[in-house]
């Protein structure tokens, strides 16, 4: 890496590491209900405990996502939220205290737009730590993966239990964690994991030298403490979007009292499903 | 130009220049891996290749006609009009070429079950009747928008034993009905198969689909060549996805005489908001699975289409197409709703042949060219598909002039 600093990932793992903890990983789709309330929520997720979180940015057509979270893609592209709004949610967290690491999640189509060298300068410029990008599979990534290792910031492959012979080949390249989607389909709240869940994260575990997390489907306390001994980081996204979608007259009151409420309501939330400290 | 000039595409990656590719969730990764190794071991199996030729000919009665419409080509005054009558096939499009290809891929591959995406309603109708001969079960996919536009699909769908999911997601119409089924593929990639309906989506579909497709065109040279002895001199054919047009151009890209002319849906013109004309108001862009030209906004969200035609309603294009745009070996057009009715009014007039709205886009083009050309021009139509459909939907633009 050519950035000399440790990137913020990696410290906050080793950290957690260190004190035998799981990584709890919120997404929260920016611009749902607008960007003032993402901010709001980014430092609820903080308050909660969260150890990093996942910048939803919206789009048209979310191959990867399931129905709440094409929901709150559509309410937030019908206030015409773009790639550069949700990046500008980092630095204005950072600005009011939030001291954990920003990874943005992103469609490849903004991203090309935008054109690949400035995207990751602009992530840089907006304390980014990490770039998930689901429709970028490891036979497109080449020269994204160049300009992320470059500008430091960390692209975050994802891998799932059908990549069988890939898995080596994705995790072997990964930078800051592995995300290991925890069963087939879209990502979305469901009640049972891929029946081979475990072996699929021991051969991810083999071939990783960055932390394992999982994600899609984790949606209760229960299922992050089942997953917690088998991996370094749980990932919610649909559960808490659609918490953020339940408190939306509150979020969008006029009076401050009942925003209040509503940030309060979701970030009991997200405090309720971390994990408690399992691993020795 | 040889043979050589079109195996060179795609490449390995799928890729058409810098077009096509794969780009999709991990998910799918392995399901689209499996499908290109299936297709790379049955496309030139001689049982696989027969199979698909007996159903070709026997059941969906190929090879179509290529018919010399000599009272259009008098009344437009210029060029000698060929139609290359795909509406004549069984289910009333060049879309059954494919989903039998498909339909007996699966097969192969053990698979029980197929899903399918569809727009006007052509591609469901074409697969669900491959997964009623095949004895497959079939559920297609369909915008909620379009499933109101096309009644009279959805029920024959029914009809043939398929389950029609209405989409109500986005736009609710075909780019959404695609999303929609790639996303159900991946949570039942073991036991399903996904048919895509055009050249468009993740490798290997723009490749293989065009292979189901190129018959179209390798006949139409036959044809030609039987009766006037010469290559054509202009081909033109819809685009939406752009699967019959693939289909009729691919045999004639190393023949550098043949014009090669796309024609895309301008729907109320290329100036106001509501078209779908990709390739003249698009760019490239990553859309549903590849690299090609696209609609959309300046930050790279996708932008709905609009068009008359269900099947054109769609703001992504094939890979292919992109390629032959750029490298200048194809010419793409818009045309819009009001040209596509009156080439439909009249070529239903002149030949007693009632076209699908999309294929009317090309007929609309046509029009528009034949009359500057020599008469001993030959240009070749592509009639992709039979009007039956439409004709509901299109009565209130002729209320009056039909009594």
């Amino acid at each position: 890496m050519s950035d000399n600093r440790q990137n913020l990932i990696d410290a906050v793992f080793a950290e957690l590491k260190a004190k035998g903890e799981t990584a709890l990983i919120p997404f929260m789709t920016m611009g749902d209900p607008d960007l003032a309330a993402s901010v709001e929520l980014v430092k609820a997720a903080e308050a909660a405990g969260a150890s990093m979180i996942e910048l939803g940015v919206p789009y048209s057509d979310p191959l990867a996502d399931g129905p709440v979270i094409q929901r709150a893609s559509e309410r937030a592209l019908r206030n015409r939220i773009s790639l550069l709004d949700c990046m500008k949610v980092a630095p204005e967290a950072r600005k009011q205290g939030v001291k954990l690491p920003f990874i943005l999640f992103t469609y490849f189509n903004p991203v090309l737009q935008l054109g690949l060298e400035t995207f990751f300068e602009l992530m840089k410029q907006h304390d980014f730590s990490g770039a998930i990008i689901p429709d970028l599979p490891l036979e497109e990534d080449g020269e994204v993966r160049d300009i992320a290792e470059r500008t430091g910031i960390h692209l975050i492959p994802l891998v799932a239990p059908t990549s069988e012979a890939r898995v080596e080949r994705i995790a072997s390249r990964a930078r800051g964690f592995v995300y290991c989607v925890s069963s087939l389909g879209v990502t979305g709240v469901r009640s049972s994991f891929h029946e081979g869940l475990d072996a699929f994260l021991a051969t991810v575990r083999r071939a990783a030298s960055v932390p394992i997390c999982v994600g899609f489907g984790v949606s209760s306390r229960e299922q992050a403490e089942s997953l917690a001994d088998k991996c370094d980081g749980v990932i919610v996204g649909s559960a808490i979007v659609r918490k953020v979608e339940e408190s939306l007259p509150l979020l969008q009151d006029e009076d401050e009292a009942r925003r209040s409420e509503g940030l309060a309501a979701v970030q009991a939330f997200i405090a309720d499903l971390k994990p408690r400290a399992v691993r020795a | 130009m040889t043979q050589s000039i079109q195996s060179q595409v795609p490449d390995s990656y799928g890729r058409f220049g810098p077009f096509g590719g794969r780009y999709v969730p991990e998910t799918l990764m392995n399901a689209l891996l499996e499908l290109e190794e299936a297709y790379n071991r049955y496309k030139d199996d001689p049982d696989f290749l027969a199979e698909i030729r007996y159903l070709l000919k026997q059941y969906a009665g190929r090879p179509s006609p290529l018919y010399y419409a000599e009272r259009l080509t008098k009344h437009l005054g210029g060029a000698k009009i060929y139609l290359k009558r795909e509406d004549l096939n069984h289910t009333g499009s060049h879309k059954i070429n494919n989903a039998i290809g498909q339909a007996v891929l699966a097969k192969r591959m053990g698979k029980t079950k197929v899903i399918a995406e569809t727009g006007a309603g052509q591609h469901g109708v074409a697969s669900a009747t491959v997964a009623a001969l095949l004895g497959l079960e079939c559920k297609v996919f369909m915008g909620e928008e379009d499933t109101k536009r096309q009644q009279l699909n959805v029920f024959r769908m029914k009809l043939l034993g398929s389950e029609v999911i209405p989409v109500t997601s986005g736009s609710r119409t075909l780019k959404d009905a695609c999303n929609e089924t790639l996303r159900y593929w991946v949570s039942h990639v073991d036991d399903t198969y996904y048919i895509l309906g055009s050249v468009t989506g993740p490798h290997p579909y723009p490749m293989m689909v065009r292979d189901f497709q190129r018959i179209i065109g390798v006949e139409t040279k036959e044809q030609i060549l039987e009766a006037e002895g010469r290559l054509p001199d202009v081909i033109v054919a819809a685009v939406g996805g752009g699967s019959n047009a693939m289909g009729i151009f691919h045999d004639f890209i190393p023949d550098a005489s043949v014009r090669l002319i796309g024609v895309e849906a301008a729907g109320r013109g290329v100036d106001t908001e509501q078209h779908a004309a990709t390739m003249t108001k698009g760019r490239p862009g990553v859309f549903q699975g590849s690299m090609s030209y696209v609609l959309q906004d300046e930050g790279g969200q996708v932008l709905e289409a609009h068009s008359i035609s269900a099947g054109l309603d769609y703001p992504g294009i094939g890979p292919e197409h992109s390629y032959l745009k750029d490298t200048k070996r194809a010419e793409y057009v818009p045309a819009t709703d009001r040209e596509a009715l009156d080439a439909l009014k009249l070529l239903s007039v002149q030949e007693g042949i009632i076209p699908a709205l999309e294929s009317s886009h090309a007929i609309a083009h046509a029009i528009k060219l034949a009359p500057t050309l020599p008469k001993d021009t030959l240009l070749v139509i592509s009639l992709s598909g039979r009007g039956d459909k439409d004709v509901e939907a299109i009565m209130p633009y002729f209320e009056g002039d039909a009594q």
